[in-house]
Parts: structure tokens; sequence; C-alpha cells
């Protein structure tokens, strides 16, 4: 991990790229993350792959109900010749819940921008194939976020199907 | 990096899939009129996919020219679970997600949570971690070696390989009461000491295996069928993997010798010897033996820990989150309060985002989890290696014969639990 020096001197020089591009920074547990726009998110991880971050470990959505704005896009990047972390993390409006995909660059974030879009729906632009992956196609809802109740779903036996309306459905 | 996106086929959202085949590029069949591509439906029930795995495989002729994985089949929702459980609670679920290396995720898992507390894990602890992890990672092995043996026609390995998996699974039996999802790691340490006369059987274990290591090398190297379907199949260069985000053997097998045990050492690796086998051309052989090689590793590893291993308390002392001793809830009000409040509420944590990756049998297994202050995970998101390696089944098998499909993806090990969690 960059200590915290480390982390504020990257965050300045990406604001002395685009002075709109870093929100802050959070250091916690020797971990350093940068908090960033979501629409300079390409920006921030082409920057870090020049100063040795090349691999993409995860990609990962959180939703931070009930506050805004809610939904958090998180990228865990690896430098494997320092054996470097650093988080680029991202904070979209549900209203809005739009951020550049990153997939041209790395191929790795395909399955997971399109698992952050099932599960949070989260629309990453220029993705080139954004469906659901692990839910069904025709399922309804982001089965992830924080208000979306667990459980709930009946389950369908051929005792309870006429009992369920419109189950065909 | 350009020649991996213009490989891609130029795929259309909202396009029913027999469509998108008209983006495959044809220009270098010699009659692309008359030649006909055949896309064929591969799973989700095939024993050769290791789980509920479905791939729609484009064919020209018995070349294989595009495949698209379809996954999600075994998605339980165990993120989703995790959020609505108290912390050591949440560990049994977790565990389920790959279900080889249950010991992996409980380990990514408790890390990430001890890292949130900043919980400091006892020596004995860290060891007991790695000696059950280790052993995991053998059964792991032992579990891909048998069923991908059987996918190439090799019914014996089966056998070979799956009676000493009985055996590791009898030591977890005899350490933790389960063969199988252990739930033995807990936040802080472990939940039991080993019991006696076990470092004796799991001594008697890592003699035995590297000798059936060889039995196998013996069975494999020189086997000219093996060699046949293995060998300069579906090589892959390290670049390509790391654009992919494959770690683990696959990466290895590459030429890579990146390993987060050497790499950055967690649970006390840094005190022991051991070496990483590392391939030169990336192909299926390479995969193979790299996975076989480990084995032996693992096992100087467990002897090694086995020697060193430090007396003292086997999880953190500090009562707010580890159970205390059965005998003083008799005599002592504040363990009996400490005890009720664990089992009833759980422990809280403060608020706090961590990311703790491991090295699993397949690959980087990180676990990132968001704290918000109760004592329940308000996010647990595993970054677990099969569902990201899955990505770079397309490259690898791209312009293979069909035939070489099938044993390309038991070479990749994919276990569906983790890839669709």
């Amino acid at each position: 991990m960059p200590d915290a020096t480390g982390l504020e001197l990257t965050a300045q020089e990406l604001r002395d790229a685009d002075a709109k591009s870093v929100l802050g920074t959070v250091y916690f547990r020797d971990q350093a993350a940068l908090l960033v726009a979501p629409g300079a998110v390409p920006a921030t991880l082409a920057h870090l792959r020049g100063k040795g971050y090349g691999f993409l470990a995860s990609v990962h959505g959180v939703d931070y109900f009930p506050e805004e704005p809610r939904l958090g896009v998180h990228y865990e990047l690896l430098d494997m010749h320092e054996v470097d972390r650093i988080s680029v993390r991202t904070r979209v409006p549900l209203a809005d819940p739009h951020v550049p995909s990153v997939t041209a660059d790395w191929p790795t974030a395909d399955h997971q921008e399109r698992e952050v879009y099932d599960m949070f729906g989260v629309v990453f632009d220029g993705h080139y194939d954004l469906r659901r992956i692990l839910m069904p196609e025709d399922y309804e809802g982001h089965p992830q976020r924080r208000d979306f109740p667990i459980g709930g779903e009946p389950v369908l036996f051929t005792h309870n199907e006429s009992t369920t309306p419109e189950w065909w459905q | 990096m350009s020649e991996i996106e213009t490989r891609e086929p130029r795929l259309v959202p909202e396009l029913p899939y027999r469509e998108m085949e008209e983006s495959i590029e044809l220009s270098h069949i010699a009659h692309p009129e008359s030649e006909e591509l055949l896309s064929i439906n591969f799973g989700p029930h095939h024993p050769a996919t290791h789980g509920v795995l479905r791939l729609i495989a484009t064919l020209e002729a018995e070349v294989v020219r595009d495949v698209r994985p379809i996954i999600g089949y075994l998605h339980t929702g165990i993120e989703k679970t995790a959020e609505d459980k108290a912390y050591w609670k949440a560990i049994p679920v977790v565990e389920r997600m790959d279900y080889l290396a249950y010991y992996f995720n409980a380990m990514a898992f408790c890390g990430a949570v001890e890292t949130i507390l900043d919980l400091e894990v006892p020596a004995r602890a860290q060891y007991l971690r790695v000696i059950h992890s280790e052993l995991n990672r053998i059964m792991s092995h032992l579990v891909w070696l048998g069923t991908t043996a059987l996918d190439l026609g090799a019914i014996s390995m089966f056998w070979y390989c799956f009676r000493d998996r009985e055996q590791i699974l009898d030591l977890f039996e005899m350490s933790s009461g389960q063969r199988m999802h252990t739930r033995y790691f807990q936040v802080g340490g472990v939940f039991e000491d080993i019991p006696v006369g076990w470092e004796q059987k799991v001594r008697t274990f890592t003699k035995v295996m590297p000798e059936r290591v060889d039995q196998f090398l013996a069975i494999l190297m020189k086997n000219e069928i093996v060699l046949q379907r293995l060998r300069d199949v579906a090589p892959l260069d390290a670049e390509t993997l790391l654009a992919h985000g494959v770690t683990g053997p696959l990466l290895r097998a590459a030429g890579n010798p990146w390993d987060l045990r050497k790499a950055a050492p967690y649970s006390s690796y840094d005190h022991f010897d051991f070496k990483i086998p590392v391939g030169t051309v990336g192909d299926n052989w390479d995969r193979m033996i790299v996975r076989i090689l480990e084995i032996n590793e693992c096992c100087r590893i467990i002897d090694q820990a086995l020697d060193g291993l430090p007396e003292g308390p086997y999880i953190t002392p500090d009562r707010k989150y580890a159970l205390p001793p059965r005998h003083e809830l008799a005599t002592s009000m504040e363990a009996l309060i400490h005890h009720f409040k664990l089992v009833t509420e759980g422990f809280r944590v403060p608020p706090g985002e961590a990311y703790y990756p491991i090295e699993s049998p397949r690959g980087e297994l990180g676990c990132f989890v968001r704290a918000d202050g109760s004592s329940k995970p308000a996010r647990v998101h595993m970054r677990d290696p099969s569902f990201v390696n899955l990505q770079a089944f397309r490259p690898m098998v791209r312009d293979l014969y069909i035939a070489d499909f099938i044993a390309t993806l038991g070479m990749l090990d994919p276990v569906l639990g983790g890839v669709d969690r």
C-alpha cells in the first residue's frame, strides 16, 4: 500500500491533470483509496497504470443506502512489481447511475462490470455487452441493493400452482 | 492489448445470439459463402463442465471460433445472505461459495473483518490456518486432477486422487468435526486447538503424499495419449492472462511466478521455505504439471508449520470477539455476559471497508467487507478467481479443435460454486 503521504501525492497529481477528478482520499488500516468523480474513472485508472498499477484485481459494487450518492463502484488495482495496492472508488446517485466502462483497457472488467450492473443497476456506458450475468435475463430489480428484501419469492411446486397467481409470467 | 481487442467479435446487445454470429470475422475462410457456422449448446448439465456451466460454442466444422460462457445457474445469493447474518454467522455461508476451497473463503472473510477490527491473530492460530489451508489446497488439486484426468479418459487417476483426498477429509473431520465446510476459522483465530494425535496423522499423510505425486507423474508424464492431448494445446501468454485478470496456477504455468504467499505474505507464510512451481509456455501440459508439483510444496509447508507450531492461544484472548472458554461460564459473570452478547447479537465492527486478498488454489481470492458499525456486514463481496479466470476461456480455446475444448476447460479448473456464488 502507498503510505498516507504517497496517497496524497498521487491525488495531487490527478488533481493537477483534472481539478475535478479527485473528490477525496481514504486511508484506513494501511489501505489506500482514492475517491473520484464517476467521469474520471478511466483517466484515473490509466494514470495509475502509468505509475505501475497494471493489474485490475477486482471491481465491486457497494450500496451506501441511505446515504447519497448511493451506489458505489470500487476498482482494486495492484502493482505486481512493488506489490502495492490502491483502491479507486466512485459514487453515483440512484437517479443517474452511469459510470464509464473500462473494459476497453481492462478486459478483466467485462464480467465484473456485468455483475455490478446485475446486482446494483449501475450502468457502465461503453460496455460492449452489458447484460445480466448471474440473475435470469427477465429478472426485475437489482438484488444486492440494501432496500431489496431477502426472500419473499414463493417457491413454485405443482401443488401451489393454482394458488400462485400468474405464475407463468 | 490491441491484438486482444481486434479478436473480440463485435457483439451487439439486444440481438439474439444466432444473429450475433454474423459479427464473427470470416475473411480468413477460403469460401465464406459455402462454409457454415454451427453453434452448439454445451451444458449446463454436462459432467465435463464440473458443475452447472453453460457454454455456447460457435464451430466452423470442428474448430471453435467463439465461445460464450453463460453462468448463474448456481447463483444462491450468498453475498446477500451474508448481509443478514452476524459476522460470525456469515462464515458458514461464505464458506459455501467455492466448495472446494472452504478454508480459503473463510480465511479471506475473517481476514477482511480482522483488518477492519485491527485485531491481531495469535501465532498458533496463524500456523493452524496455514496447515489447514495447505491441506485444503492439496485436496482441491486432487479433486481437480482426478476429474480432469477423467475428462481425458483416464479413470484410474480419479480413484487414486479420491483415495488421497479421503485422507485429507478424515483429517478435517478429526480437527473440526466436519469433512467439508468445517467452519474452523473464526474471526480472531480458529475454533479449537488440534486434537491429540492429529499432528502425527498429518505427518504420516505428508510423508506419503510426495510418493503419490511421483506415482501420478509416472502415470501421466510418459503417457503418449496425455502428452498428445495436452502439450502445446491452448497456450496463452502471461500478458493476455493478466489483461483478463487471471492469477494462480494458470498464470504461473505461463511463466509468471506471481503467488501472494510469496509476494505479500499473510498469516506467517514468510516463516516457511517453499518454492513456486512455474511453467514455460503456458499450455495445458504446464497447467497440469504446475498444479501437481504444488502439492509437494504444500506438504513441505505443512511439515515446517508442524515443526514450528508455536505454543499459546489458538484464538484471540479479546473476549469482545472470541467466546470465553466453557469452564469460565460457571464461575465468571463477566464471561457469561460476553458469551451471551456474542451468541445473541454478535460483535459489532466499527465502520470501515477492507479488501483482503489471499492465494486460493485457483488464484487471488479477495474478500471485500464493508462494515457500518452494526453487528452485520453491510456488504460482503468475494473476488472469486474462478469467476474472473473464466473470462480467459474464450481467448484460450479460440481456433482450437472441439476435442481440446473439454481438456482446456478442465485445465482452467473453474468451480461453479465460486463462479456463481
